[in-house]
């Protein structure tokens, strides 16, 4: 079957096998012999970290294992959404305590990227969560935690699917009030005042900044700053499913130069004070996109890219310019522009996240885009930046190599359980892992 | 709280309806055949606030066993309101064309091993005097196929089976539900190109539900497939050979 990640690049052709029980791995691995097999959930990481000869879906492994209501703590298999288990604990008073911006996505795969939310700056990475971990490694199925095949636990967090098949996990759940947010939303004149908004509100739970940058000049970095609460108003009510879905391939001129800096500017301007509140549901507050399904197809047939980098705090606006300013002189824009503030590096060995400045852009997939994004790696390197495994479509062996320094030990762990011979995705293929 | 059977359990269309009735905290019954998909299952709908969850594992062609593993249910669970059947396999249907014992044992699985429990089943029902025997079976039992017409005998078997059954427990108020759905994406089906006419196993489920609930007799779901059928049941003959259903 022809298979791709969100952005629709690269597309491969792969054979797909649905495992329904534990039993299913095991076979699966020893049958595979010298084919490369990876892990793959519901598809919503950008690039091709979910692509191989093989993929393993996890869509039979949903089962709730255990939920333990009074201090929770919940188990379930890797294919469980986010979705599903916010449908779960919710109404018990429960929230995830680390939510990237869509809740379709499975617990495997929120491990495996080790994802990151808008509370980062205070609370770090999903893996943080992560009481234990149950994986199927070629020598085996085993449970790994901080105590238990600690470093096996600290490559699978953010490994990328590339020590074994994740059959369950294990995470502690966040206390709530209600499942309302008290939202404050700022608006900045540049990115200046973008960054030093964010970070006089360091204590609010939750900030992230979309920014506006097809805008250059004194406007670079132009903002709308989002800080947020959780609060006791509102009653504890799950979200309604999605309705909207983009069922066919918008045709190209759609996202062209002119119509996103028109989308960005309306979206700008659409907030007439600098500062305001709202009491909203978490569903359009950590979810906005959800509401449109396949909204993925608003980039055409063609695909994009996610690009998604970090700079350390000390780079700061000298980097952020930099990048911003080759950003928009390129006039290849971006639907979405998020900028966030990542609290301290944890010690897994390939997770993304570091002190720092986080942004992340959507650029429709073309030749100069891709010279562009070479372009950026650079300057991310010498800031001593990375970029997202989980949006990575394209980077370079040695621009991986230079700024995810852990990698020869990951490697080596690899080695280590056998994963090296048996889990190989088409991007540690291409980062030469 | 209502009581609730399901045979053939591990299906992922049965587990998606197992999972409607647990979240609104009905006691539930679980037969199927393998043990640790089972276990899981159990595990799963507790946690999903099912009132109690009990499991057997049950092969249903062991006819043998079928009498005594409906004892043990009726005996745990004192009147039951639903039972749901769901077990099935998808022939090979060019093996079935050149050996008679595959499409006998298709026929077996999908069609006799029903039959057996489905007279169990209705006698006791039938005592209790209330309750709901809901049957998967298929579009395919609408018309034979060249496609797949030794699945669509057995469920067409099974299909006037019901209508007769439902009759018969009509005056008795027991309601025989036949669930006719189309194109479903499970583990059955894994194989195939998926394209608009599929649904999801969640999506069937729910319909399958309300199905029950509203005592309805024969649904297709999801819906637009009463339609489709209706069209390929009339084709003119002449019309219908030629085509490649
Ligand atoms: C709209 C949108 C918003 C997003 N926002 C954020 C965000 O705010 N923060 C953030 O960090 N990310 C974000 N992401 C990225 C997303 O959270 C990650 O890519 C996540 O890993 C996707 O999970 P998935 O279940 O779809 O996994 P897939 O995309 O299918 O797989 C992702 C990786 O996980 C591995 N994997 C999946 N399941 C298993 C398993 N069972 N065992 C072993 N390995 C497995 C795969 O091999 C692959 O390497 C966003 C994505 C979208 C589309
Ligand atoms: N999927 C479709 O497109 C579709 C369309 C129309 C009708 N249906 C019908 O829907 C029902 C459910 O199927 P599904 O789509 O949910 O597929 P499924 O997940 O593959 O379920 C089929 C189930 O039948 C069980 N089974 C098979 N033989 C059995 C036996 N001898 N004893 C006990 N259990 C047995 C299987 O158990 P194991 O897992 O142990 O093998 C499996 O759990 C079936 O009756 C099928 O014919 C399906």
């Amino acid at each position: 079957m022809r298979l791709s990640g969100w952005g629709r690049y690269p597309y491969i052709d792969s054979h797909a096998e649905y495992p329904l029980c534990d039993g299913d791995v095991q076979k699966l691995v020893e049958l595979a012999g010298e084919q490369s097999l990876i892990g793959r959930g519901l598809g919503r990481s950008y690039g091709d970290s979910a692509l191989a000869h093989t993929t393993l879906h996890s869509l039979y492994l949903d089962h709730f294992r255990f939920f333990d209501k009074k201090i929770g703590l919940l188990r379930c298999s890797s294919g469980t959404t986010l979705a599903s288990i916010l449908e779960l604990i919710i109404p018990e008073g429960w929230f995830l305590s680390v939510t990237p911006g869509t809740k379709f996505v499975t617990v495997g795969g929120a491990v495996a990227s080790d994802v990151h939310g808008k509370n980062h700056h205070l609370d770090g990475c999903f893996s943080e969560f992560v009481e234990s971990i149950k994986l199927a490694t070629p020598n085996g199925v085993v449970e790994c935690s901080r105590n238990q095949n600690a470093s096996l636990f600290y490559a699978t967090c953010g490994g990328m699917g590339l020590t074994g098949l994740i059959l369950e996990v294990e995470i502690r759940l966040k206390r709530v009030p209600s499942s309302f947010i008290d939202a404050t939303t700022i608006k900045t004149k540049n990115l200046e005042e973008t960054v030093e908004i964010l970070e006089e509100n360091h204590s609010s739970t939750y900030s992230v900044a979309w920014i506006d940058c097809l805008t250059t000049g004194s406007g670079l970095g132009r903002s709308l700053v989002m800080l947020g609460e959780h609060t006791k108003e509102g009653g504890l009510v799950v979200g309604k499913k999605a309705k909207l879905s983009v069922p066919f391939d918008m045709p190209d001129f759609f996202l062209n130069g002119l119509t996103m800096q028109a989308f960005n500017s309306a979206y700008y301007h659409r907030m007439t004070k600098v500062r305001s509140h709202a009491i909203v549901h978490y569903e359009p507050y950590f979810y906005p996109l959800d509401g449109i399904l396949n909204w993925n197809r608003l980039y055409g047939a063609g695909g994009f890219l996610q690009y998604q980098f970090v700079i350390p705090k000390e780079a700061g606006i000298e980097g952020l310019s930099a990048i911003l300013s080759r950003l928009s002189a390129s006039k290849k824009g971006s639907f979405l522009a998020v900028l966030k503030m990542f609290g301290t590096e944890n010690c897994n060995h390939l997770s993304f996240p570091l002190g720092g400045y986080t942004l992340a852009l959507d650029l429709k997939l073309s030749r100069e885009v891709l010279s562009l994004l070479d372009e950026l790696d650079e300057i991310v390197v010498a800031y001593g930046g990375r970029v997202y495994l989980a949006k990575d479509a394209r980077m370079s062996k040695e621009v991986f190599r230079k700024s995810y320094p852990r990698w020869e030990k990951f490697s080596e762990l690899r080695r280590q359980w056998g994963a090296h011979k048996h889990f190989n995705s088409t991007q540690s293929q291409r980062l030469g892992l | 709280m209502k009581k609730i059977l399901i045979i053939g359990a591990t299906s992922s269309i049965a587990e998606s309806v197992a999972r409607l009735y647990a979240k609104q905290g009905d006691e539930i019954y679980l037969l199927a055949r393998n043990q640790g998909r089972l276990d899981k299952i159990v595990n799963d709908l507790r946690v999903r606030g099912a009132a109690d969850v009990h499991s057997a594992v049950f092969d249903v062609c062991d006819f043998d066993a079928h009498v005594s593993i409906l004892d043990d249910v009726f005996d745990r669970l004192g009147e039951v309101d639903v039972v749901l059947l769901a077990h099935g396999t998808l022939p090979d249907q060019s093996l079935c064309e050149n050996s008679a014992e595959s499409a006998l044992s298709e026929i077996k699985v999908n069609a006799l091993s029903s039959v057996s429990l489905l007279t169990h089943l209705a006698n006791k029902m039938e005592y209790v005097g209330k309750g709901t025997i809901a049957v998967i079976t298929s579009v395919a039992g609408d018309r034979g196929r060249k496609s797949n017409y030794v699945y669509g005998a057995a469920k067409a078997m099974l299909s006037a089976f019901l209508e007769g059954m439902r009759h018969r427990l009509f005056s008795k108020g027991v309601v025989v539900l036949d669930i006719r759905p189309g194109f479903v994406d499970t583990p059955m089906t894994k194989d195939f190109a998926k394209g608009v006419l599929w649904a999801k196993p969640e999506k069937v489920a729910e319909g399958i539900v309300r199905a029950i609930s509203t005592k309805k007799s024969v649904v297709y779901l999801p819906f637009f497939w009463a339609g489709i059928m209706g069209v390929v049941r009339n084709l003119p003959r002449f019309i219908f050979l030629r085509t490649s259903l």
